[in-house]
């Protein structure tokens, strides 16, 4: 049933090093290059002073690590607290956008009246300019004037008093929200177009032994989702943990604590503060952490891939 | 085999990485400027009027002018204010960038730090006519105290009081408030049926920094003492930011809601008369497009404490906008002339005018188009009750992190948390321990 | 093709109903904030942030006539066009070369070209604009080409946001294609390359579909870059949105009316690729 991985065998080819070239030069050129002199900048102290000689900003060895990492002091704690809310925020609206898209695609696998047009209205979220989109969610989010109070407070009258979701420690709801709202039709879609390449005998088989929608489900379907799952889920985790756009523009220039996602804190200590020195250190402690994170998943999601074959 | 595989790949890497930091940044030109290309200039204008091609509007029949006169094209880029400060540090980091730029007069010192802009000593003054044409104040936020300008104020702005008048005559109130007891009075009397005495933007960092500093003043503190030190949590700053955040917590003037306004929300409720006050500057144009005319509404200084006088007295920042060139200009005389030009009397009359500002040059403000009550309410407070946010090289980590504390304690202080001095003192100093040392 | 008895066309009545209530709750969520947007874009300004009704007081078409002028929001919309349809290209292209290579054959650094690749995704963006910034410039200056502030810039630096992932979903994509199909088309004496354009690629239109989506999609809403690589003739509308957000006023109904125009184009695209998506069905179906 399942694909061994059978590859063609051609170990002395250039071919496959021809067909990696293009990818390779310009990964090379714009983001490796860029991230190696990212990480030499974390050893420097670049503040505004040296920005416009970078030669010249003076080294601080561990310095702006050890800034960082200072778990004592304000900058170090503010940091980890950031990266905390950063992980929290991350599991939460990855899980959701991942659980919505699964249900919606394998709900939407069979043909009914009407699939085309919902297939299509998923996907506006998707393809809305991220201002806009995170705009109107604020607009809905106002406290006083907003459409969420307005249907829980004077229309269900599921509170008492109209709770802030903007400001205080509802916001991180909030983020979670939109955070979703604009990354589920991701999964959606990926799932979508993975589910078209399960055989359909593989149901009529088991229909044949008499298995029920729901055990095909988790029989075939899921199990035959995985290598698609795999990919999705460490995109959307890896999208999700760097997202800028959305806490920036739901929040401004200053999220509130409770919702102050770590590219936001790393804007803030590069760009508005033009301190790229200790930005660039918290990046790369960033980059380490994610490649640990993705190293593990994918020791883990790819053994349970081999123990499967 | 597999080592000396990635050994390659890292050598690879860090020779790339070699040329490009050798070759990048460092295209410092030492005394800086030179006259390479005088017949064109870039001109970066921020975004003045109510849109950017209305901005393109105003400014290329001034520029066609300019060019009859001194034969220098100018190309204009209208860059919108959130790309703005993004845009000047990529020029600043690689020396790409226009002749001549506006910034906000807030980053003056800041990038004043980075050395890409021209300084502006005396020789270079008397080019454009003389530092003494400029209003004192304008100057002063025009760069770090002690040291050569580094811009040359363009256009200036102060905040005032903007008040309902009808609201004010339907609590018998005949004037503005001119004492912060006489504004707390007004205010508990304005202050009822759901709707508020004030309303503040609490939201918006920028805004609550900027009282903040005027609070601040008004009660004798200063956020970095004379070496350039923070000094966020002295006593009297705790005080200032108190009384500011108590319009919500203590004396509940200004409704809760508003802690978390930070999309001009403030000017709607004012227009739409859900508040009677707001402390703002130039929102004619804004409260004119939500349907409120101007003579609905009178323009008054912020109100001061009673008898207070000097620095206590200091009744708004500077705000405004500053002309700089850029220090790797290839057409330095050029890029002065383009100054000169810009901040002639003529320029400043017509381009203050326009945006609704008030002229940083002298002459051009005696004007008459500035006599109207609102702009000789402003002008006045500009010329003689203001003061420039703190000129320092960290000034936008002070705005970021001051204002962040109070947007939070104002967020407290709306969720019904207790504010106190200690509270407000702790929100401080946390504050200023994220100060970078230097 | 013999109908199954039980057979996933006809799926039990529970499966029905929780599919119903389940479409709906997901429509609801999805719908509300667009209906807010609608409705915010045919109001005039002051009622935008007004206290929230259902049905909005009055009714205006103005800010679908003045978003035209307000900002050039034409040449945005073809600036972005163009961006993101060739960075989107571009990248699909070499993607599935490279993905190919990667799914097909066991070559010495295949695992390093992956992990390499992938781990660019990791780095924040914001760290690695300036020395981007940087190393334009020094192209600029060394070869008279150029990529700041031009579409060519932009276009490569967003082929390459999307390239990591797209490489690796269409490794996932292709790793399930049989491979008795590439073993048959070289029986057949087909080349590699033609047993890709030929077999591989026409039996993974479904994942290379939304790839091209997810390419497209990147390049489309992309803000930081856009905003320091961009400049008043080449400003892409995910940046050039904010111009309707000036100093003293935010014109909000614009911003959304706006923004619903230039989405209406990129809906019909999906509306027009999901044929594709669906002819897949059959394409992987075939054994």
């Amino acid at each position: 049933m399942r694909q061994r991985l059978r590859r063609l065998r051609h170990p002395r080819g250039a071919l496959p090093y021809l067909l990696l070239l293009p990818a390779l030069a310009l990964e090379l050129l714009i983001h490796l290059v860029p991230m190696v002199v990212g990480i030499v900048m974390s050893f420097k102290q670049l503040t505004q002073f040296f920005i416009r000689d970078w030669s010249a900003a003076p080294w601080t060895g561990l310095g702006n690590y050890r800034m960082a990492v200072d778990f004592s002091a304000p900058v170090g704690q503010s940091l980890l607290n950031s990266f905390w809310t950063t992980c929290c925020f991350t599991i939460l609206s990855v899980g959701l956008s991942w659980l919505l898209g699964t249900a919606a695609a394998i709900y939407m696998q069979d043909a009914f009246r009407g699939r085309g047009i919902l297939r299509a209205l998923f996907l506006v979220p998707y393809a809305l300019p991220v201002y806009a989109a995170v705009i109107t969610w604020s607009f809905m989010f106002q406290r006083d004037t907003g459409l969420i109070n307005h249907v829980l407070v004077d229309q269900l009258h599921l509170m008492d008093e109209k709770p802030f979701w903007l400001i205080g420690d509802n916001s991180f709801t909030a983020l979670v929200v939109v955070s979703v709202w604009k990354s589920w039709p991701f999964a959606f879609l990926t799932l979508m177009a993975g589910l078209q390449n399960i055989p359909r005998e593989l149901y009529e088989a088991s229909s044949m032994d008499g298995a029920g929608v729901w055990q095909q489900i988790r029989k075939i379907t899921l199990p035959s989702l995985r290598p698609v799952n795999q990919v999705l889920v460490l995109v959307l985790f890896l999208w999700t943990f760097n997202d800028f756009n959305t806490p920036y523009v739901l929040f401004g220039k200053s999220a509130p604590e409770a919702a102050d996602l770590i590219s936001i804190h790393i804007y803030q200590s590069s760009f508005v503060t033009w301190n790229f020195g200790v930005g660039s250190a918290m990046s790369v402690l960033l980059l380490l952490f994610l490649l640990l994170v993705t190293a593990v998943y994918l020791f883990l999601t790819s053994r349970r891939r081999d123990a499967d074959a | 085999m597999r080592t000396s595989r990635v050994i390659a790949a890292t050598a690879l890497v860090a020779a790339l990485t070699v040329t490009a930091t050798a070759c990048g940044g460092g295209s410092d030109t030492g005394s800086g400027g030179g006259n390479s290309a005088p017949k064109s200039l870039t001109y970066w204008a921020s975004n003045q009027g109510t849109s950017i091609e209305n901005d393109k509007q105003v400014l290329e029949p001034e520029l066609r002018k300019f060019e009859q006169q001194t034969g220098i094209k100018v190309n204009l880029e209208v860059v919108p204010w959130s790309d703005l400060l993004n845009r000047i540090l990529a020029a600043t980091a690689s020396g790409q960038g226009p002749d001549v730029l506006n910034i906000g007069n807030t980053w003056s010192a800041s990038l004043q730090a980075t050395g890409a802009l021209l300084p502006w000593d005396e020789a270079t003054f008397a080019k454009i006519g003389g530092k003494d044409r400029f209003l004192p104040s304008t100057i002063a936020s025009a760069g770090a105290p002690g040291k050569d300008p580094a811009a040359v104020p363009l256009y200036s702005m102060a905040y005032g009081l903007y008040y309902n008048k009808k609201m004010f005559a339907a609590a018998g109130i005949d004037k503005a408030p001119a004492t912060w007891d006489e504004f707390q009075a007004d205010a508990q009397k304005l202050t009822k049926d759901g709707k508020y005495g004030l309303a503040i933007e609490g939201g918006n960092v920028s805004e609550n920094v900027h009282h903040a500093f005027t609070f601040g003043k008004q009660n004798g503190a200063d956020f970095f003492d004379a070496s350039g030190k923070p000094k966020f949590d002295s006593p009297e700053a705790v005080k200032a930011i108190k009384q500011y955040v108590d319009f919500i917590a203590k004396d509940k003037v200004a409704a809760p809601g508003n802690a978390e306004y930070s999309n001009n929300q403030t000017l709607s409720d004012f227009a739409t008369g859900k508040a009677a006050m707001i402390m703002w500057q130039s929102a004619g144009a804004n409260l004119k497009s939500q349907g409120m005319n101007p003579e609905d509404y009178g323009v008054a200084p912020l109100p001061i404490p009673a008898g207070a006088t000097g620095d206590k007295a200091i009744k708004s920042m500077v705000a405004g906008i500053n002309l700089a060139v850029f220090k790797n200009t290839k057409n330095l005389d050029g890029s002065l002339q383009f100054v000169k030009f810009m901040t002639s009397n003529e320029e400043q009359k017509t381009l203050n005018s326009t945006y609704g500002n008030i002229p940083p040059v002298k002459e051009a403000g005696k004007d008459p188009v500035f006599a109207t009550p609102d702009l000789t309410t402003l002008n006045d407070v500009l010329a003689t009750s203001s003061a420039p946010l703190p000129q320092v090289a960290n000034e936008s980590q002070f705005e970021t992190l001051v204002g962040t504390a109070v947007k939070n304690l104002l967020a407290a202080a709306a969720a019904g948390k207790p504010v106190t001095e200690d509270s407000v003192k702790a929100e401080l100093t946390k504050a200023q321990q994220q100060m970078p040392a230097s | 093709m013999p109908k199954a008895p039980v057979s996933p066309m006809a799926p039990p009545a529970s499966f029905k109903w929780s599919r119903r209530v389940f479409l709906l709750l997901l429509s609801a969520f999805v719908l509300t904030p667009l209906f807010v947007m609608i409705s915010s874009s045919m109001k005039p300004l002051q009622d935008v942030q007004g206290a929230f009704s259902w049905i909005p007081s009055s009714f205006t078409l103005q800010p679908y006539v003045d978003i035209w002028t307000t900002v050039p929001l034409g040449d945005y919309f073809v600036n972005s066009l163009i961006v993101s349809v060739s960075a989107t290209a571009l990248s699909v292209v070499i993607a599935i070369f490279a993905a190919y290579a990667v799914s097909r054959y066991r070559f010495r650094g295949r695992k390093l070209f992956t992990v390499t690749v992938l781990s660019t995704q990791m780095f924040p963006g914001i760290l690695f604009l300036l020395p981007l910034f940087l190393i334009f410039v020094n192209i600029g200056n060394s070869t008279g080409i150029a990529l700041l502030g031009s579409r060519g810039g932009l276009i490569l630096t967003y082929l390459t946001f999307s390239l990591p992932f797209s490489i690796w979903m269409l490794v996932g994509y292709f790793d399930s294609i049989p491979r008795d199909l590439d073993e048959a088309a070289a029986v057949d004496g087909c080349g590699p390359l033609r047993t890709l354009l030929k077999i591989v690629v026409p039996a993974a239109v479904p994942g290379i579909v939304a790839v091209s989506v997810y390419a497209f999609m990147t390049a489309w809403g992309e803000v930081l870059f856009a905003s320091v690589m961009t400049n008043q003739t080449t400003r892409t509308l995910a940046v050039g949105l904010q111009g309707y957000a000036t100093q003293n006023n935010v014109y909000w109904n614009q911003v959304m009316a706006a923004s619903l125009v230039v989405s209406i184009p990129v809906v019909a695209g999906f509306l027009l690729l999901q044929r594709y998506l669906v002819a897949g069905l059959t394409a992987g179906a075939v054994k």
